[in-house]
């Protein structure tokens, strides 16, 4: 059984912190793929489109019948560890430091034989789960874990690589003044994190839910306002250093397309904080956390966006919105690759319209707050790049996925 | 259609160029000292060379036609076998069927590699797409890896012990001390090898064989132009070469020998009680003993029992890597695939450098390659007859 | 010109003193809060463009953006649809002249003190011109309530559920300074010229409406106001010369006799 992680002490000043580095990063375009779903939190393999036969490695061509049409499909976690090792010499500078190191090879049920991290709870001869997660690099790998889920599972030093669990992490929440920044920040609060700032802009303004706040056992309010740099730089040099976990809650929503709006006012609003604040949290909050990837049980592990769904295709009833979503949704993609190089994972938490006073007029389904609270604790457990929390956002995604351009006649009714 | 035989193939010249750790020097360098050595002794210039075949890991980014080039020669026949540990074998016979039908006459086969400091991890990070994609992101831990999956796997389920491959790694360096080549020195106990740190669990030190710089060469020619020569040569009376073997074992318990044993042996017109010595590929004792169960001396399951209860150094009842195999020599990249085949030639034509096994006439030699993933996907076996 | 001369020398020998009445432009200056559905003041905002690096290597500058009505700011009689339209009725269209006069100061710090809703009447206008005298055609005058020296906390604006708090004049006030006392503006400590509950007054925002509507100045957001006379200082405020310009922010002096 995994022992539950302590508390680590505080840093030791005099020791140098660790610089990161990642498993081996190259991938064929195929594992690319795996690497995609496994972004969603899906085991994805392929699937030969005219024989059926399922197969891994990721290949170019089916190995039963020489097809190109190989799809990717999810399969059935269940499987059986045969053998297992511990590696612990390597000449992987990544994996050098992280000795010993278990894997298996492991049958999945649906057939194919692969290779997995083991998570401690797991020895050969053995039924398992098979998960497909990012590993620090970014690409998909496959860990086996319990069949069933083992106290402290979490805890395991070669599964906690793989996610961003925020037990004993220090998280920033930007934005407390929305229903959905409190409601993260209770959860994250409840979910083991040792302290959780909480950004707050124009203090000196009265808002829904600060007495909801006040009552998180480690909250603590610093002040925070994405849309003034100084703010921004201030506060990363307060707390920059010990900010293992950034969520971006803040997001300015205002209901109306292009030729509805007059002038940019409202419209520059929006950029300010939806794409220009990510920006400003980014470049001064991302090089600290790039250079603390690897600081021990505490190391900086994530930086979360909370956008709407409509950041992949155009909503017109929040049409400016939706812009300033796909700014956002774009400059996430470059800074997932360029905080990949520290081990920081960028994670987005795509959502549908959220159950507050600008979509009072929508019709449900909408998202509530603490629903998207929970889908991101989820989203940190399971170390997910891309999560869609609600019916519409995951309606969204799947038409996306199938035809964006069918997706933007839709949504333009 | 029967197989046609190797008859007036002559095999001659087993070239070692002595091993070291590491090396500053090219791959180029260490082929072309294999080259010139092989030359020396049959007593041509290398520009006499009609045939080259050639296999190493680190020629990048030449190939066999760089080196043509590069050393000066001018052969209508070229051959560049990307197969690892099975290169030996499957050199020679490529080599035998161009010599037979005329297409070259003096086949020079040259294995060889460099070690520079950083070679082997540099090598390890491009060595397949299916370990790039599936297997070297899981601890890396490379071949050593993928053996201890594999070990694990055999201890489990015959029941294998460490000391039973241990007794195998014993006696290969007892072998060793006689092979002035050998890079390792000193005697192993089995209590040494028993206590050796663990590598990749169930793998200790012991099991793993050292990478080196070094190269292998030999002579494939006829009968009639090694008797011209002087040469001692050798005959080849079977060979078998195999890739992708047995490919819905979910995991390894076989090689491609098991899909063709019986044809070598109908082939050679012999059983494997007749071979005076065994060279096996070595990277790892499970392999070995996969490889008796495979190659028809044992049942299966019973590899590792075999090699404990046979004495497998030059003296005893089961002569077997004598000149101490990859895992007391060291494994010179490709060249470990030409390790055994070179010193089977030495020994069934008398010529060993170190302990000669008695009256050796008949030897046969294994290859065993290329871990792409999960297992070794080359396989081939020689048996191979002083003229 | 030896009035400008003498005034020279007097500044230089400190007989008459230079007052800023300014506060710094910082980004987390207060702005007028409006319902959120209506277009919104941006506060001032500086990006550094560069700073003896990279980006520029032997000189520092920034780029700023704010709203017209952001910090210390002047209003101009367009900022409000009573004043809309007046000739000459933008800040770049103004006479210079009554960018520089005279300028009194009616102290009403303790009332304010005491009531942070307080309302300027037309009596305490009156009692203040009993004590001063009256206030003469063509001055500024200045309400001093000491907010200035609330910035920075919440007691500036006094947002709370029923809106900002602060103190302001009536509408009386202002119709009696504008049509009996002709002044050229008003000017607040607060964020506006009206009282932080000054859209429940009759008009609603009655200095905005009164002053503009009449072609009349507003200062907003001053502070060292008690550092002025109650008359005797002259007001120097000129606005950015925006063109269709609403109001700007602006440097706000006084001379003040020593």
């Amino acid at each position: 059984m995994t022992e539950p992680i302590a508390p680590p002490p505080r840093k030791d000043p005099q020791k140098r912190t660790r610089t990161s580095l990642l498993p081996p990063v190259p991938r064929s375009r195929a594992a690319l793929q795996m690497s995609a779903a496994a972004a969603r939190g899906e085991l994805s393999l392929q699937v030969c489109a005219v024989c059926g036969h399922l197969t891994y490695p990721p290949r170019d061509a089916c190995l039963a019948c020489l097809s190109a049409s190989l799809h990717w499909q999810p399969v059935p976690e269940a499987g059986q560890i045969l053998a297992e090792t511990t590696v612990r010499t390597t000449t992987d500078a990544y994996f050098r430091e992280r000795t010993p190191w278990r894997v298996g090879t492991v049958r999945l049920d649906a057939g194919p034989v692969l290779m997995a991290h083991l998570q401690g709870d797991v020895t050969a001869p053995a039924r398992c789960r098979v998960r497909a997660m990012l590993d620090k690099s970014g690409n998909a790998v496959l860990i086996a874990l319990p069949e069933e889920d083992t106290p402290n599972m979490a805890d395991d030093p070669q599964f906690r690589e793989l996610t961003a669990t925020p037990k004993h992490r220090r998280v920033l929440i930007t934005d407390g003044r929305t229903a959905v920044g409190q409601a993260v920040a209770q959860a994250i609060s409840e979910s083991g994190a040792s302290t959780v700032f909480v950004g707050i802009a124009t203090p000196w303004l009265p808002f829904d839910g600060q007495d909801r706040l006040n009552a998180i056992p480690n909250a603590e309010i610093v002040p925070l306002d994405v849309t003034d740099a100084n703010s921004v730089r201030e506060l990363a040099g307060e707390i920059g250093g010990k900010t293992d976990i950034l969520i971006n809650t803040a997001d300015h929503v205002r209901p109306g397309g292009v030729l509805n709006r007059q002038g940019l006012a409202t419209t520059r609003d929006e950029f300010e904080v939806n794409v220009f604040g990510l920006q400003r949290l980014a470049q001064h909050f991302g090089p600290g956390m790039v250079g603390r990837g690897a600081d021990g049980i505490r190391a900086a592990v994530a930086l979360v966006d909370i956008l709407p769904v409509y950041a992949l295709a155009n909503w017109r009833e929040f049409g400016a919105h939706s812009a300033s979503a796909a700014a956002r949704h774009s400059l996430l993609q470059c800074l997932r690759g360029e905080m990949r190089t520290g081990g920081v994972r960028v994670m987005s938490v795509f959502t549908g319209p959220v159950d507050d006073d600008w979509r009072q007029p929508l019709p449900p389904p909408k998202v509530a707050p603490e629903a998207i609270a929970r889908a991101l604790i989820q989203a940190l457990e399971n170390g997910t790049e891309e999560t869609f929390v609600g019916d519409i956002a995951k309606d969204v995604a799947t038409r996306w996925r199938d035809d964006p351009k069918v997706l933007e006649r839709e949504l333009q009714g | 259609m029967k197989r046609q035989s190797y008859q007036g193939v002559a095999v001659a010249c087993p070239v070692s160029v002595p091993y070291t750790r590491y090396s500053i020097e090219s791959a180029h360098w260490w082929i072309a000292r294999a080259l010139k050595d092989l030359c020396d002794r049959a007593g041509f210039h290398h520009h006499d060379l009609d045939g080259l075949s050639v296999s190493s890991f680190t020629l990048h980014p030449d190939t066999g036609v760089g080196l043509t080039q590069h050393l000066g020669l001018t052969p209508r026949w070229l051959d560049h076998i990307p197969m690892g540990g099975a290169s030996g074998v499957v050199a020679l016979r490529r080599a035998a069927r161009a010599v037979q039908s005329g297409d070259a006459e003096i086949v020079a086969c040259v294995a060889g590699d460099t070690n520079h400091v950083d070679s082997f991890r540099k090598l390890l990070g491009s060595f397949s797409r299916f370990a790039q994609d599936a297997s070297y992101p899981y601890g890396f831990g490379g071949p050593n890896a993928a053996f201890a999956l594999l070990t694990d796997h055999y201890m489990r389920t015959h029941g294998a012990t460490r000391a039973q491959f241990g007794s195998l790694c014993v006696d290969q360096r007892t072998n060793a001390l006689n092979y002035p080549h050998a890079i390792m020195k000193k005697p192993l106990t089995l209590d040494q090898y028993i206590d050796a740190r663990a590598i990749s669990d169930p793998l200790h030190l012991f099991d793993c064989v050292m990478p080196v710089a070094g190269a292998e060469a030999f002579l494939v020619t006829r009968e009639d132009i090694a008797r011209d020569l002087g040469l001692t040569f050798a005959r080849p009376l079977a060979t078998i070469e195999r890739h992708n073997a047995f490919p819905d074992d979910p995991i390894q318990m076989r090689g491609g020998w098991a899909m063709d044993v019986d044809e070598l042996w109908q082939m050679a017109g012999l059983t494997p009680e007749d071979m005076d010595v065994v060279e096996t590929y070595d990277d790892y004792p499970v392999i070995v003993a996969m490889q008796m169960e495979d190659l028809g001396f044992c049942g299966k399951g019973d590899g590792a029992n075999f090699l404990e209860s046979h004495d497998t150094t030059v003296g005893g009842s089961f002569p077997h890597n004598t000149s101490g195999g990859q895992l007391s020599a060291g494994q010179a990249g490709a060249g470990g695939g030409y390790l055994g085949l070179v010193e089977a030639l030495r020994q069934v034509t008398g010529q060993a450098l170190g302990a000669q096994v008695p009256d050796a006439k008949r030897a046969l030699v294994t290859g065993f390659g290329m871990i792409n993933f999960d297992r070794g996907l080359c396989s081939g076996a020689l048996v191979l007859e002083g003229a | 010109m030896s009035v400008l001369a003498d005034l020279a020398t007097q500044i230089a020998t400190g007989a008459v003193r230079v007052v800023d009445l300014t506060h710094p432009l910082t980004p987390d200056f207060p702005v007028m809060i409006l319902p959120p559905e209506f277009g919104q003041c941006q506060p001032f905002r500086m990006e550094e463009v560069s700073r003896y690096d990279a980006r520029g290597p032997a000189w520092y500058w920034n780029n700023i953006s704010m709203s017209e009505h952001a910090g210390t700011h002047f209003d101009a009689p367009a900022h409000w649809v009573s004043g809309r339209q007046l000739p000459n009725g933008t800040v770049d269209a103004l006479p210079v002249e009554s960018l520089v006069a005279p300028v009194v100061v009616l102290d009403f710090s303790t009332q304010s003190a005491a009531d942070r809703d307080f309302l300027l009447t037309r009596a305490d206008i009156e009692t203040w011109e009993a004590a001063h005298g009256d206030i003469a055609p063509g001055q500024w005058v200045l309400f001093r309530t000491d907010w200035s020296n609330h910035v920075g906390t919440d007691v500036y604006l006094g947002m709370e559920r029923d809106g900002a708090h602060s103190p302001g004049p009536e509408a009386e006030a202002i119709r009696f300074l504008v049509e009996e006392r002709d002044i050229i503006g008003f000017g607040t400590e607060t964020v506006g010229t009206d009282a932080g509950q000054g859209a429940h007054l009759s008009p609603p925002y009655p200095a905005h409406y009164i002053l503009h509507g009449a072609g009349r100045y507003g200062l907003q957001c001053l502070a060292n106001l008690d550092q002025l006379p109650p008359t005797g200082a002259i007001l120097i405020c000129p606005p950015l010369k925006i063109r269709d310009g609403s109001g700007s922010p602006l440097r706000v002096l006084a001379l003040v006799p020593g």
